[in-house]
């Protein structure tokens, strides 16, 4: 149980996983003007996330690693991130119309996001069990979500402030972003258990 | 031939990748603690493009429009693929360096990007060039990025000593630096564009 | 083009396989230099971690696997005479200030510390980064050291070793590493 939690402390706070690991910036950029939307965007990549990381890790673990198919990893991987992302939009539109008006627009974006393709490598190479690697996925996600919620509001209050031409826009937000990541440091070291 | 220029240039200056596009950012922030870190994994991610590139605008005819995506998908990810057990087996450190950020070319929205708006609509010929330009621009740009935050961080570039280490500022070669370090870059880069 | 399901599938397919045939074959003749750098790695640690120890064997070639408290480590012995003359001890510890370490450390036969070289780790740069310099600086090495004489931990808790200025996480875990593969190697020579 202990190490599931500082598998989550980790994740989300130490190690998160736009400040610390620098994965999934684009959206992260991209749809964090408004809050409601980032908050969309988390919600929508912490369901891809937790699914994908559950089919590729028994894709890895019991297909290409028996099979010694090892390089095939990012190929499979992808295929498989970009299938299940047109599948879910399908599924969702079909049984959950209402989580799809929710999500849906945000789904063909993340087969992109690199923070998908990106902890579903990170498990298969730090070798985590499946439950670990479910857990991880999750608390990864959160942090994404906790990340871009806090960023899309420091943002919609940057636009009632005066800001000098060329700062304006992107470069004032990963400015912003910088700071965040500064505040975010001073997890870092946090050990539990 | 003036033609041929400007799609090589283009990458660098008019749709430069990470100054202009604001593509690719996850190793544009996440390898750029170095000069060299930068500047190699610009040279990986161009390598991808151009190979990508090439072949998609060969196979473009015969793809079917409804399933185009997929098919880059699979042969940029082949590429990306090549290039992880070219470098583990000729260049073990860097691959260890740049670590998850080689199999992640996969999803920079660069390599796909260039593939469905120009490898797709040109020639072989002009789609290799266009690889070389994004590539380079891409290139300059992680590199630039890599020099300011090494000089800033240590008082080094491509590790010779510009000024002592201990007067430098860690922080630039930690990761709130590299958000604050590319903010101002795109800053300047508009400043001076506009100036033009 | 225009898509129907016959060319979609067979558009994708032709290309899924020529791209799984051209990486197989790409992989078939990457394989054996992969597994060379590899191994030249862990040769070049191994004769970076014993200067000065004489041996007439290929430690690599010998290698065994010692467990201390559930951990297991890899360890080289380098033979002089078929007798122990040291040993290169692939150690790790994972908690570092960013997750695992792994370095190798080099051991004579009496247990004094000849030299170490890290393997992997992803500690903070210009911080925790400094351990593969560190440690061999002649102001604060470890070089020498012996467990049955000095207390291999940091100042800090007591012990003998000058840890890294602002990076105190990344001292202990290569210490506690280097505990370990010292524990490896005794637990070796007593086998002997």
């Amino acid at each position: 149980m202990l190490e599931y939690i500082s598998i989550i402390i980790t994740a989300i706070f130490v190690n998160n996983i736009v400040f610390a690991q620098f994965l999934g910036i684009c959206p992260f950029i991209g749809v964090s003007r408004k809050l409601s939307s980032a908050v969309g965007m988390g919600a929508a990549v912490t369901f891809v996330i937790v699914i994908a990381t559950a089919i590729t890790w028994m894709l890895q673990n019991y297909i290409l690693t028996p099979l010694h198919l090892g390089f095939m990893q990012t190929i499979v991987f992808i295929l498989v991130i970009a299938a299940l992302v047109q599948m879910l939009e399908i599924i969702l539109k079909k049984i959950a119309p209402v989580l799809y008006s929710a999500l849906g627009v945000f789904l063909p974006l993340i087969t992109t996001n690199c923070a998908v393709l990106g902890v579903a490598i990170t498990v298969v190479q730090n070798g985590m069990d499946l439950g670990e690697s479910l857990v991880y996925g999750l608390a990864t996600a959160i942090g994404f979500t906790m990340a871009i919620s806090i960023f899309a509001g420091i943002r919609e209050q940057l636009q009632w402030t005066s800001v000098p031409s060329a700062m304006r826009g992107v470069p004032i937000a990963l400015i912003c972003a910088g700071l965040l990541a500064m505040a975010f440091m001073g997890f870092s070291g946090i050990k539990i258990g | 031939m003036n033609d041929k220029l400007r799609i090589l240039f283009n990458g660098i200056i008019a749709e430069n990748p990470t100054f202009v596009l604001m593509l690719g950012m996850c190793p544009t922030l996440g390898t750029t603690g170095s000069a060299i870190n930068g500047m190699s994994m610009g040279l990986a991610t161009m390598a991808v493009l151009i190979c990508s590139n090439v072949v998609i605008s060969m196979i473009k005819n015969f793809v079917p429009s409804k399933v185009r995506i997929p098919a880059y998908i699979v042969v940029i990810a082949a590429f990306v693929s090549v290039l992880q057990l070219v470098m583990e087996a000729y260049v073990p450190s860097l691959y260890a360096t740049l670590g998850i950020f080689i199999p992640l070319i996969v999803v920079n929205c660069i390599v796909l990007g260039r593939a469905e708006s120009f490898a797709s609509r040109n020639g072989v010929f002009d789609s290799a060039l266009d690889g070389i330009g994004i590539g380079l621009g891409f290139t300059v740009a992680l590199t630039l990025l890599g020099a300011v935050r090494e000089l800033l961080g240590t008082g080094k570039i491509f590790d010779a000593t510009i000024y002592p280490e201990q007067y430098g500022s860690l922080v630039f070669v930690l990761a709130p630096g590299a958000f604050i370090a590319l903010g101002l870059l795109i800053a300047l880069f508009t400043k001076l564009r506009a100036a033009k | 083009m225009k898509s129907n399901l016959i060319n979609m599938v067979l558009s994708l397919g032709v290309i899924t396989i020529v791209a799984a045939a051209a990486l197989a074959g790409v992989y078939s003749i990457t394989e054996q230099p992969i597994a060379q750098a590899k191994a030249q790695k862990q040769k070049d640690a191994i004769g970076l971690v014993l200067p000065g120890v004489q041996y007439d064997n290929n430690p690599a070639e010998e290698a065994a696997e010692v467990t201390v408290d559930g951990e297991t480590v890899k360890l080289f012995p380098a033979m002089a005479g078929g007798k122990l003359a040291g040993a290169a001890v692939e150690s790790h510890d994972n908690n570092g200030f960013s997750g695992l370490i792994t370095v190798m450390y080099g051991f004579d036969a009496e247990g004094n510390i000849t030299g170490y070289a890290v393997m992997q780790h992803a500690e903070t740069p210009g911080l925790g980064s400094k351990m593969g310099e560190w440690f061999c600086d002649p102001a604060h090495t470890i070089v020498g050291m012996n467990a049955a004489n000095n207390n291999l931990t940091v100042s800090k808790d007591g012990g003998d070793v000058d840890a890294i200025t602002a990076a105190t996480i990344s001292s202990r875990a290569f210490l506690r590493a280097l505990t370990l593969a010292n524990q490896a190697y005794e637990q070796f020579a007593a086998r002997q």
